[in-house]
């Protein structure tokens, strides 16, 4: 009885250690923290249980552990959206086969005769809730890391035929969970929820299928979320207080993260997830493009030499680019030069929540660069130039209009500084898919250059001026 | 009365959960998503009590998959976790 006490000392670590990383003076001890807490969850797991089959245990921590860390030492950093995801995946399978195989080991859901129902209320509920919630985590974080990985998915159906099938898929999910629960008899129990896992795996993917990739950040926040409560769900199953505390804390943050994703949208959570933005509406007119100016990293390094101030507006080009050390060679070689440099960080730019922040971290970038959009917004005006590396919806000024696919998102003002430079490839729409008009505006000059090519063009423009 | 305990500490532990986590800096996005993301994994503790010797064939190896499957999530997610943390701390200095 007294190893159990090892489970509010985890419990009690993870709280501890959530609460640190959410701080950024203390946010790597507090992931050392919850490393400690599952460790003693892990420790006090295998002290408690009895008749545990040892091979597969070991075997199972050995092989586990090994595929986790090769995934997360060998991925690098441009792919981090994608792998978290797929991470995710993992956990949330894991829970859907903790329900299923409860259904074969426990003593009394075994005997024929006795349904799910006789073992009480929380199972009936918690069994077929945690293998549904599972398999949509497994298979949305795998759609969702597809997506990510820039591969288009898109749904074999349009419109109302969408939701038919989802409804569909949906019933016959309730049909099977129903069946599970009531039957008395055990290899039917055992059809129906593998019946119930496979249907929820396809419904995973469907759901995840029409949101576009610029809705990932939410999307990604929600699956973690899901995750979370599939593990709540299945502490009930095993009647287990340590996954329902935790697993329910992880569902909350999971949560939390995707409001502040909506919310830096101006979408619903509904809206997001019932998705087709950026996916077949992308506009005739994005390519309809009349007064562009374009100009060269040697008139943008004129540009700088005179400025005073700068912003730098990182999108996700700058990730697929791997221009984030560049960009940061060009800020010091400015700061250097007395001009006051910032980034300017929207909250969705990048494919998942805090995207660009982790990948100026990764080049040093001081934290007190770092300029929110909130507090940032005011001071375009006053800016002589701003930089715009990759970012393109985050800045169009189309959402200030009433209608149209991205009204009402809160954009960074950047049309108002004195002059803007945007470096992207091509005119190519971003994932909404609608034109962006801050492109021609008279005091804006495009640079049609990867990222990184003209990061550098311009870094050595600016020395060469000196 | 187990399964309302069960219920209760539920209820309670989501509302710390929001309580906890209601100030983020938008910095520590991504390493609080890969962070709970692996404490998500939590459900380890699961799928060990359901590895149980004696047990059938598919039982174990359903039970198996859920180790491997968790412990990827675990692993996988802690150590990406520091992999970020590590390139906030360079800074700190």
């Amino acid at each position: 009885m007294g190893y159990y006490y090892l489970y509010l000392l985890a419990t009690l670590l993870f709280v501890f250690g959530i609460k640190r990383l959410t701080n950024i003076r203390t946010c790597q001890q507090g992931n050392r923290l919850s490393e400690v807490a599952m460790a003693i969850a892990i420790l006090a797991v295998l002290l408690i249980t009895a008749g545990i089959s040892w091979l597969v245990v070991i075997a199972g921590i050995l092989v586990g552990s090994a595929i986790g860390l090769v995934i997360a030492k060998r991925t690098p950093t441009t792919q981090m959206p994608e792998m978290v995801a797929a991470l995710n995946g993992f956990g949330g399978a894991s829970s859907a086969l903790v329900a299923m195989a409860y259904l074969l080991i426990d003593p009394l859901i075994k005997l024929d005769g006795t349904s799910l129902a006789d073992t009480g209320i929380v199972n009936a509920i918690s069994t077929p809730a945690t293998v549904i919630i599972g398999m949509v985590t497994l298979t949305g974080s795998f759609v969702a890391y597809f997506k990510l990985s820039g591969k288009k998915v898109a749904h074999p159906l349009k419109g109302v035929q969408r939701h038919y099938l989802h409804g569909g898929l949906g019933l016959f999910a309730i049909g099977m969970g129903t069946w599970m629960v009531l039957t008395g008899n055990h290899t039917g129990m055992t059809i129906a929820v593998i019946l119930l896992a496979i249907v929820s795996a396809a419904l995973g993917v469907f759901l995840v299928m029409p949101i576009g990739g610029a809705d990932m950040p939410v999307v990604v926040s929600l699956l973690n979320s899901y995750s979370g409560v599939a593990g709540a769900a299945a502490g009930f199953v095993i009647g287990n207080p340590l996954l329902i505390v935790v697993g329910a804390l992880v569902g909350t943050s999971g949560l939390i993260l995707t409001q502040i994703m909506c919310k830096a949208m101006n979408r619903s959570l509904g809206n997001v997830l019932l998705g087709g933005m950026g996916e077949e509406s992308v506009a005739k007119d994005a390519k309809d493009y009349k007064s562009i100016k374009s100009t060269s990293p040697e008139e943008c390094a004129m540009l700088l030499e005179g400025a005073s101030s700068v912003i730098f507006v990182p999108g996700y080009g700058l990730a697929v680019a791997q221009a984030q050390h560049i960009v940061r060679d060009l800020g010091d070689l400015l700061i250097k030069r007395g001009c006051n440099v910032r980034y300017a960080i929207h909250p969705v730019a990048g494919r998942m929540p805090g995207h660009m922040n982790v990948l100026l971290a990764e080049s040093d970038v001081p934290y007190d660069q770092l300029w929110e959009m909130d507090r940032i917004n005011s001071d375009f005006k006053s800016t002589d130039v701003v930089i715009v590396v990759g970012a393109n919806d985050v800045v169009n000024p189309a959402a200030r209009e009433a209608t149209g696919p991205i009204a009402g998102m809160p954009i960074l003002d950047v049309d108002q500084a004195r002059t803007v430079i945007v470096i992207k490839r091509s005119l190519a729409p971003g994932y909404a898919g609608i034109k962006n008009p801050l492109f021609e505006m008279d005091n804006c000059l495009m640079v049609f250059l990867d990222a990184k090519e003209a990061l550098e063009a311009i870094v050595k423009e600016v020395k060469e001026l000196n | 009365m187990e399964i309302f305990l069960l219920v209760f500490v539920f209820v309670i532990a989501s509302l710390l959960g929001f309580e906890l986590i209601n100030k983020v800096p938008p910095t520590l996005h991504t390493p609080l998503m890969s962070g709970s993301n692996a404490i998500s994994g939590i459900t380890i503790v699961g799928a060990i009590i359901c590895a149980r010797s004696g047990e059938g064939f598919f039982a174990q190896t359903i039970a198996f998959l859920a180790i491997v499957f968790a412990m990827i999530n675990v692993v996988g997610g802690y150590v990406v976790t520091d992999r970020m943390l590590a390139s906030f701390k360079k800074k700190a200095k």
